[in-house]
């Protein structure tokens, strides 16, 4: 429903977006002992390394080609092999994700040739399996690279294998937190249901303490799980962004598929029960028959703070629809809508307009809204604007537990709601005995008659 | 890379202090000291990062980063530099550039982002960051921030240092020399005193500066500029009148101290905030240089006076802590200046030093550990997170001290760890934070919860019992 308008803005301030790298970054983490590497100068790497650290509070495995001046001009292949041989010898990892950055893009460094070449020259590669995905960081922004890379993933490793009936493949959108994935797994399994998650960040960042140190991630989606994906009978998608796995998975296994625009709000989770209820040949457990009743109460709690209140929000598209769409539920008017870049997701938000913009947009646009929502760079926004703010999204860094965070299914809804209607009560205006002052002429006027008549 | 960038990395490191030049040939000298990273084997920042740390607490100007949205859209709002007025410091500015300017050149969109910049927030300077891409495609951003000088009637600083030109170290370096070539020097201050300093190479993180200011204050020390934590830009433009520059991180912008000496005979030295006694020498330092200066002498008496009060009361409140903290262990993790002026500083509170990393200090530094620890100088070269983890674990420190890329190390060996480099939410400078940092240091060592995360499970399968702790939890 929402027009789209782009920022004609030559600067942009605050920004919103992060780079596709990142998002290329983040999928790959969701792989089990895997090492993804940027592609670029050693700041592309740190830059996203720092803030994936201080949203999932976690030592995050990333390397870096360590490009510099001369390599960037004479091309990048040297770095690249010396990257794999030195990964391979220090972390051994199963797989080498690979993404590129602006800089070996804006080069037109030939990465996919590069591989073939490294797995001639080094035979010591062979039992390591090397993903590559090209995300320059000047297009698009972190939900493309995320979207890429899923593809990337499935092109590389998934071939077609005879139809499992009760497998399914899920593909979590970039925003849903290592808490989504496990309700969702555990949504799908009580139908009896096996899943493949793809890729499933709930093994890797989920926050727990391994016995011992490793130096690549800690659990994911493994290597076999990743084969095994063309067994599946069924691709569930949540988010806009996962559309060119599914098609990728429909194109190379003929796996057919459904996108879930969100997961988070009532209607979207009935659907997604009917589907599986169809899938599996079970009917829907009494667990959710029971979390949907919750969830109606707690709408029907939470709607008296939500109903009528204005909200700014910026956020990737996915994740825009996803919690637009809910508040727009709970009764909340989308008054400022700030997105990163193009998606079809945005034709299905319940907003007059979205914008492509940075923060600076929604700092403008949020005068006279109720509440703010984005992620934590928001807060300099709230805090000058004296209104509250709800951080979704990533990165989340001024907040500790995003891993469990959890807003999909009944239950996730609910949660979400909770936390709105609970922001909203803290910032419920209290009165007092001066608020409502008379006019200076109703003053005037009570206080003499002679005064009166002089006017 | 263009040739006035080749010619700025060379005279950066034509630098009098770096141990590697000096044993060089003159040929080899020309070609720099920076060490090639290893490809998938390297981390830390790279030479733009650097940059934007030196100057971004600069806090009134407006700091725009021309590249794609990778480089400030992944790292804005990341380091907090306290200010005490601006904020606009704390505003992400970037040109964010597409495909478009890549094959056309940026140029045009830097110019009209400056431009945008003035008309919405009118800041006194806008700070103009290069990066890789658009380095790479041949925008002059030197020759935009001339024309936009002339055009807008306010400073515009170009600061040329591309993410590929190095490592966050040259940043520094080259964010320093983007204020020597455009910014030191164009202003007069409104008056002078024989008291004038500029304190270079200190960000002010977490207002540690103000821990410090007190002290220079009750001498009637003033403050000219810092370069750069809460700077102002007039200030720094004005930093040529100081009588007395005092490096703080001695390795980030040294080239800052060394070029006004020669260009305005300003004499410099190498001091510290951290530690008890590197606080006093600094004191004295200042008040030493301000008499040969000019100041008059009975500063020299009255510094005496104040460092003997003010050391007296911080051992007192030290004290507490020492005999609680006395034999704990401490593996410390951090770069540069930092690893021996904090040795000294833990020492003072009775604890034992197991090791210090001296992955970025200078050779300086290091004879400054070899002094402070004697021969049992545990210095760390370039440890691995797993040796760190293993060390934990095996429970061969009590606590380690590091930045916060590392903490998981320690946390995942359920051992104690305190931030003490730029994430870190409490401050550690002068007397007032040397308490302080003993207090953190107290508070971690002595959570109840160490205990708890120790706990094996009953069940056995949390791998086997814990490093130095027993069944039963005692730590």
């Amino acid at each position: 429903m929402a027009s789209v308008i782009e920022s004609k803005k030559a600067c942009a301030v605050n920004p919103l977006k992060m780079s596709q790298p990142l998002g290329a970054t983040l999928a790959f983490l969701g792989l089990d002992a895997c090492m993804p590497v940027m592609h670029g100068s050693q700041g592309c790497t740190s830059f996203g390394l720092v803030l994936l650290v201080r949203h999932f509070k976690e030592a995050i495995p990333l390397q870096t080609t360590a490009m510099n001046e001369v390599t960037s001009i004479l091309g990048g292949y040297d770095n690249l092999e010396a990257a794999l041989i030195n990964i391979r010898s220090r972390a051994a990892p199963k797989v080498i994700a690979i993404c590129s950055t602006g800089l070996t893009e804006t080069k037109g460094d030939d990465v996919e040739g590069y591989l073939v070449t490294a797995r001639k020259r080094k035979p010591e590669l062979a039992d390591t399996e090397i993903i590559y995905v090209s995300t320059p960081d000047y297009v698009g922004g972190f939900e493309d690279g995320y979207q890429h890379a899923i593809s990337a993933i499935v092109r590389t490793l998934v071939k077609p294998l005879p139809v499992n009936p009760q497998q399914v493949t899920l593909l979590p959108g970039s925003y849903l937190s290592p808490a989504d994935i496990d309700e969702l797994r555990e949504i799908i399994e009580a139908f009896g249901l096996s899943v493949i998650v793809l890729p499933d960040i709930s093994g890797s960042l989920d926050g727990h303490i391994p016995p011992d140190w490793r130096g690549t991630t800690l659990g994911g989606t493994t290597l076999e799980q990743i084969r095994t994906a063309g067994a599946s009978a069924y691709t569930l998608g949540v988010g806009e962004q996962t559309r060119e796995g599914a098609q990728t998975l429909l194109d190379i296994a003929g796996t057919p598929f459904e996108i879930f625009e969100r997961l988070t709000g009532l209607e979207v989770n009935d659907r997604l029960l009917q589907k599986l209820a169809q899938i599996s040949g079970q009917a829907v457990p009494a667990k959710y028959r029971r979390q949907r009743s919750q969830l109606l109460d707690a709408m029907l709690d939470s709607h008296f703070y939500t109903g009528g209140i204005k909200v700014a929000i910026a956020a990737e598209p996915d994740l825009l629809l996803a919690v637009g769409s809910v508040l727009v539920d709970m009764g909340a008017e989308l008054h400022c809508c700030v997105s990163t870049t193009k998606s079809a997701a945005h034709a299905l938000l319940p907003a007059q307009q979205v914008i492509l913009g940075d923060l600076e947009d929604l700092e403008l646009g949020a005068a006279d809204c109720d509440l703010l929502i984005t992620h934590s760079h928001g807060r300099q926004a709230a805090q000058r604007l004296n209104k509250p703010l709800l951080r979704i999204g990533f990165p989340v860094f001024d907040r500790i537990g995003n891993a469990h965070r959890r807003m999909v299914g009944y239950r996730g809804t609910m949660d979400l709601v909770f936390e709105v209607a609970n922001l909203m009560l803290d910032h419920v205006e209290h009165h007092h005995p001066g608020d409502w002052p008379l006019s200076p002429e109703a003053l005037q006027a009570a206080a003499s008659v002679a005064t009166l008549e002089t006017v | 890379m263009s040739a006035s960038l080749k010619a700025k990395i060379a005279d950066v490191f034509d630098e009098p202090g770096c141990e590697i030049n000096q044993g060089k040939s003159d040929k080899d000298r020309k070609k720099g000291c920076t060490k090639q990273l290893a490809p998938g084997a390297a981390a830390g920042g790279c030479a733009f990062d650097g940059a934007k740390i030196a100057l971004q607490p600069v806090a009134d100007v407006a700091h725009l980063v021309h590249g794609p949205i990778a480089c400030e859209g992944n790292s804005w709002d990341n380091r907090h530099s306290a200010s005490s007025g601006p904020q606009i410091y704390r505003t992400g500015f970037t040109t964010d550039i597409n495909e478009l300017d890549v094959i056309y050149g940026g140029e045009k969109r830097l110019f009209k982002s400056i431009r945008e910049i003035l008309d919405k927030y009118n800041p006194p300077a806008v700070f103009v960051y290069q990066t890789c891409v658009t380095a790479l495609v041949g925008d002059d951003i030197e020759a935009v921030c001339q024309r936009a000088t002339a055009k807008f009637g306010k400073p515009i600083i170009p600061v040329n240092a591309p993410g590929f030109a190095g490592p966050k170290n040259l940043g520094n370096k080259l964010g320093a020399e983007a204020l020597l070539d455009y910014v030191i020097g164009t202003v007069e201050p409104e008056f002078t005193t024989p008291y004038d300093i500029n304190i270079i190479g200190e960000y002010n993180l977490v207002g540690e500066l103000w821990q410090v200011k007190p002290l220079l204050d009750a001498l009637g020390i003033r403050i000219l500029s810092t370069i750069c934590g809460d700077g102002r830009y007039n200030e720094i433009a004005s930093a040529h009148r100081a009588k007395v520059n005092m490096m703080v991180c001695s390795k980030s912008m040294i080239n800052i101290a060394t070029k006004m000496e020669q260009r305005w005979g300003i004499p410099y030295f190498e001091g510290s905030f951290y530690g008890i006694g590197d606080m006093s020498d600094t004191l004295r330092q200042i008040a030493k240089l301000l008499v040969k200066q000019g100041a008059p002498d009975d500063l020299l008496l009255r510094t005496e006076q104040l460092i003997a009060v003010e050391e007296a009361r911080a051992w007192q409140r030290i004290a507490h802590y020492k005999q609680r903290l006395t034999g704990k262990r401490v593996l410390l993790i951090t770069g540069g200046v930092k690893s021996w002026s904090v040795v000294a500083a833990l020492q003072e509170a009775g604890m034992e030093i197991v090791g210090t990393s001296i992955k970025k200090s200078t050779k300086e530094d290091k004879e400054k550990i070899k002094e402070i620890m004697g021969d049992d100088a545990h210095m760390i070269d370039n440890m691995t997170p797993r040796e760190m983890y293993a060390m934990l674990r095996d429970a061969r420190a009590d606590i380690m001290l590091s930045g916060g890329r590392s903490q998981f190390v320690a946390l995942k060996a359920r051992m104690p760890w305190l931030d003490i480099n730029q994430e870190r939410y409490h401050p550690y400078g002068g007397y007032e934070g040397m308490v302080g940092l003993v207090h953190e240091i107290d508070r971690a060592i002595f959570n109840p919860v160490w205990q708890q995360v120790r706990i094996p499970a009953p069940w056995g399968d949390d791998g086997e019992t814990l490093g130095a702790v027993s069944a039963n939890g005692s730590a």
